[in-house]
């Protein structure tokens, strides 16, 4: 039997048909098309599948689909205005805060939130928030530097 | 190329061509992609470690209304031993076939042993569970000196072993002996007033890519059958499922998905065959995607080794014999990378003699893969710690000690060639004038250095460079880009050609439109298929100097090319490329350049690494506090990624040095399969990572490049290692250096 579920997914609405088993992941991913948040793990240890539901930074493999019903999602596809980069982003880009890139849209969506909580955060608080993004090519380095810079922009655009 | 040259793009930090897909989510990797009518793929795994295979029913799988298609070993047609080139490695296509779906034995647990294909993901995991099968349990060969005892199970029962002086005559868990010498370490070590002689064990560690391996697979029977896959090498993909299932290379057609990190572990097949044969089974596309679970259990890993070495030197700190013997773990087939161990563990140093033995050894693990300059970052461990404690034997400083007796351009290395220009020297020279090293040691901290050494690769690599009626183009390679290497491509046209980097999209083309290009790996991309770039360059700039003399009237020795720019030198004509594009249709059609090359003279390089570390003495927790990574890359393309490459394999050492292993209980079951419990560094564990970029052309390059992928994996674990040494004042001889593993020094040898 499957289950219908209502939501809101950056900004917009959508509804799809899914297994009661189905994680928010795979229906973002499978259902929706939205391929953008990532699957590392499946268990919630590696921070791939950063999303943002209701305000709160979750895992989306932890989270069922059916939990998302009535809920707003946030997601990478999300943080973009159209072909305008937000200003982490371009941060990422700058500093070349990928190799890889199959953890930076989990690293993206968390540094988003990160900021949103904690505009001014200290290079340390950036590496503890950001622990459960793995990132296994960079050694993090540039990465905290793009937030740094991310969170400084910020700071003086507000 | 003595005088350093002035480039117009090369050494900038341009933003990468792909970055905007990366960033945005819209890039498609392997799990990202799917086709009509598609269905999932599961395997069934072994539960474990060393079992034969009494009974295998699948019949009643087969009849769930669920399953399209069931794959055993049996599926592939009958594969003989032939050793072919895939990937970093030589690859046996039977070992391959018996990895992939086992035959008659399970070797370690988690081996595939048959395949579902079903309507969905859920279901066919469901029905892994209707598939019998009947086990003869064995006892699991977990350790190199499991496997080497007299008594030991036998992984393959006709295995003998290669590389001995005498013929092997009865079969064992030891697959070939190698042996390199140079001079004579008996007299070498007659003549030492010092010698350190110590045995040095790595555990087996996983290259821990994000991304789990991925594939679409579509059978066709009349057009090219497609593979979509996660892969470091599409065309060695094409040639491993070619040699499988026995098809043509044009029957098989690979797309390379972007891929999200391999460090070595996605230059080999595991899905894309089964996938294949479920596909030719059900007549739909399969796709098939591994947990993460199944990453560690059954890919990678890096072997596990045993180093025992012994290095003399005289009083004045010249060394005068280095000795070593490695044991390499293959996991359950032959291939350890024992052999790029032995042959650059000593390779830092310019020794009159030398001796090196190594053998490889099968057990109860998954089959190794390559993991970022495989073989050495092992071995070279347990020579830079012999190193180190040598040098505070001496009282020598040990960078002085290094220089005393670094390789440099000239010296013979123990396997073949003589060194060309290397920057071993300049990076020790580096190491000393930096920062870190001048600064003093914390209260309660330990130093450590090491150095490090990766011969890189050239090959082959082809590439076509269009161009566009306007003037801008498309830069076609065979190369994954696993890290950045499409700026880099990019670049080096703009370079030769003088426009503008971004008027140049480089794509990463599927094995249909190019010929054969080598896998992304050895460190081989910029150099080898940056070569082939600027050879399709070089080829357009000799097009646009024809068509504009056409233009002109003039021979094409009368014209010059400048910053995209022809100018003719009989007048004063000259016409962007832009303009010949724009008229190409009356000049005899479109342009493209060509680059085919197989490329020689790739350059060694070399890293020198320093690390601070603080260990808690009541819990024997060991943190990084300061750590700076210095290695020659030829000539930095893009210094940012280049950063990047010494940065990342920095810090994958530092996870294997205090951190990673593969844990197994008594049965040879793998008890931390997941990234909870195989803790990979997390962005807290970890301090800045100070990186100083040396550059020492490689004369074979036409800019100087170097591989830099590699080598920054070397030094760390001797870095790191030593650091810990000085830190307990106690000598390391294993890794990891976990928090239980240096409370128990600390507290037994107090």
């Amino acid at each position: 039997m499957k289950t219908h579920v209502q939501t809101e997914i950056n900004g917009e609405a959508v509804e799809c048909l899914i297994d009661p088993s189905t994680t928010l992941l795979n229906m973002l991913r499978n259902d929706l098309l939205l391929t953008g948040t990532k699957e590392g793990c499946g268990s919630g240890d590696c921070g791939a599948c950063s999303v943002v539901m209701d305000g709160e930074l979750v895992c989306a493999c932890l989270v069922l689909g059916v939990e998302a019903s009535g809920a707003k999602i946030e997601t990478i596809e999300g943080v973009a205005d159209k072909d305008q980069l937000h200003v982490i982003q371009e941060k990422f880009l700058e500093h070349a805060a990928l190799q890889c890139g199959i953890c930076t849209p989990g690293l993206i969506v968390s540094t988003k939130a990160l900021l949103a909580q904690n505009p001014n955060p200290t290079e340390e608080e950036a590496r503890y928030f950001l622990a459960g993004n793995l990132c296994r090519c960079t050694g993090y380095d540039k990465i905290i530097k793009a937030v740094m810079d991310a969170a400084s922009v910020l700071k003086e655009a507000s | 190329m003595s005088e350093a040259r002035q480039f117009q793009h090369i050494g900038q930090r341009t933003i990468r061509p792909d970055g905007f897909d990366k960033v945005t989510g819209r890039a498609n990797y392997g799990a990202d992609f799917r086709l009509p009518g598609m269905i999932w793929g599961k395997i069934l795994r072994s539960p474990h470690a060393h079992a034969k295979i009494k009974k295998l029913d699948v019949s009643k799988a087969e009849a769930h209304p669920d399953v399209l298609a069931v794959a055993t070993h049996q599926d592939f047609p009958s594969v003989n031993s032939e050793a072919f080139a895939a990937g970093e490695a030589m690859m046996d296509v039977l070992d391959l076939a018996r990895n992939v779906l086992a035959d008659k034995k399970v070797l370690y647990h988690g081996h595939a042993i048959a395949a579902i294909a079903a309507t969905s993901e859920a279901a066919a995991a469901m029905a892994l569970n209707l598939i019998e099968v009947e086990y003869e349990v064995l006892p699991p060969v977990m350790t190199i000196d499991a496997a080497l005892a007299e008594d030991a199970p036998l992984l393959h029962e006709d295995m003998m072993t290669q590389g001995l002086t005498e013929p092997a005559t009865t079969p064992s868990n030891v697959a070939s002996r190698m042996e390199l010498k140079k001079g004579d370490v008996a007299s070498g070590f007659a003549e030492a007033d010092v010698i350190v002689e110590r045995t040095y064990e790595t555990p087996t560690v996983h290259q821990g890519y994000i991304e789990p391996h991925a594939t679409v697979v579509r059978y066709d029977d009349k057009a090219p059958s497609l593979v979509w896959a996660s892969t470091q090498g599409h065309f060695d993909v094409r040639a491993s499922v070619s040699k499988l299932l026995k098809m043509k290379l044009g029957q098989v057609k690979v797309i390379a998905s972007e891929i999200g990190g391999g460090f070595g572990g996605k230059t080999t097949v595991y899905l894309e065959p089964v996938a294949m044969i479920l596909s030719k089974k059900s007549g739909r596309p399969v796709k098939m995607i591994m947990s993460r679970e199944e990453v560690f259990r059954a890919s990678g890993p890096a072997s596990a080794s045993r180093s025992h070495v012994k290095i003399g030197a005289k009083q004045s700190g010249e060394i005068v014999a280095m000795e070593a013997t490695l044991h390499f773990e293959a996991g359950a087939f032959k291939g350890s990378p024992m052999g790029p161990g032995c042959m650059t563990i000593f390779t830092p140093y310019d020794v009159p003699n030398l001796f090196v033995e190594g053998y490889d050894v099968v057990v109860n693990k998954a089959k190794v893969a390559a993991y970022r300059a495989p073989g050495a970052p092992q071995a070279e461990f347990a020579a830079e710690m012999a190193m180190n404690e040598l040098a505070a034997k001496l009282n020598i400083d040990p960078i002085d000690f290094r220089l005393l007796n670094a390789a440099k351009e000239g010296t013979q290395t123990i396997y073949g060639p003589k060194l060309k220009e290397v920057g071993l020297v300049e990076c020790l020279e580096a190491a000393r004038r930096s920062p870190h090293y001048q600064s003093p040691v914390g209260e309660g901290c330990g130093r450590g250095l090491a150095a490090g050494f990766w011969f890189n690769i050239g090959g082959q690599s082809s590439v076509t460079l269009n161009l566009n009626p306007d003037g801008t183009g498309t830069i076609i390679e065979g190369s994954p880009d696993i890290g950045g290497s499409r700026a880099s491509m990019q670049m080096m046209a703009a370079e030769v050609l003088g426009i503008e980097p971004n008027r140049l999209n480089p794509i990463v083309a599927d094995t249909e439109t190019l010929p054969y290009n080598q896998t992304t790996g050895g460190s081989r991309t910029t150099f080898a298929t940056g070569m082939a770039v600027i050879e399709a360059a070089e080829d357009v700039v000799e097009q646009l100097k024809q068509r504009a003399a056409s233009l002109w009237n003039v021979t094409a020795e009368q014209v010059d090319y400048k910053n995209g720019v022809v100018l003719n030198l009989a007048g004063d004509d000259q016409m962007t490329l832009a303009q010949i594009c724009a008229s190409a249709e009356k000049t005899g059609g479109q342009i493209s350049g060509r680059g085919n090359v197989n490329a020689r003279g790739a350059g060694p390089s070399f890293a020198v690494h320093l690390c601070d570390v603080k260990v808690d003495q009541e819990t024997g927790k060991t943190d990084v506090v300061r750590y700076t990574a210095i290695q020659d890359a030829g000539k930095a393309i893009h210094p940012s990624y280049v950063e990047g490459q010494f940065q990342g394999g920095a810090v994958q050492g530092i996870g294997w040095a205090l951190n990673e292993e593969y844990v197994y209980n008594s049965d040879g079951i793998m008890e931390n399969a997941g990234f909870l419990d195989y803790r990979i560094p997390l962005a807290s564990d970890l301090p800045e990572i100070e990186t100083i970029i040396v550059e020492v052309p490689n004369t074979f390059h036409p800019f100087g490049v170097r591989g830099v992928g590699e080598t920054g994996i070397v030094p760390p674990l001797g870095a790191v290692a030593s650091a810990v040494s000085d830190a307990i004042d106690r000598p390391v001889t294993k890794i990891p250096c976990s928090p239980p593993h240096v409370l128990s020094m600390i507290l037994n040898q107090g």
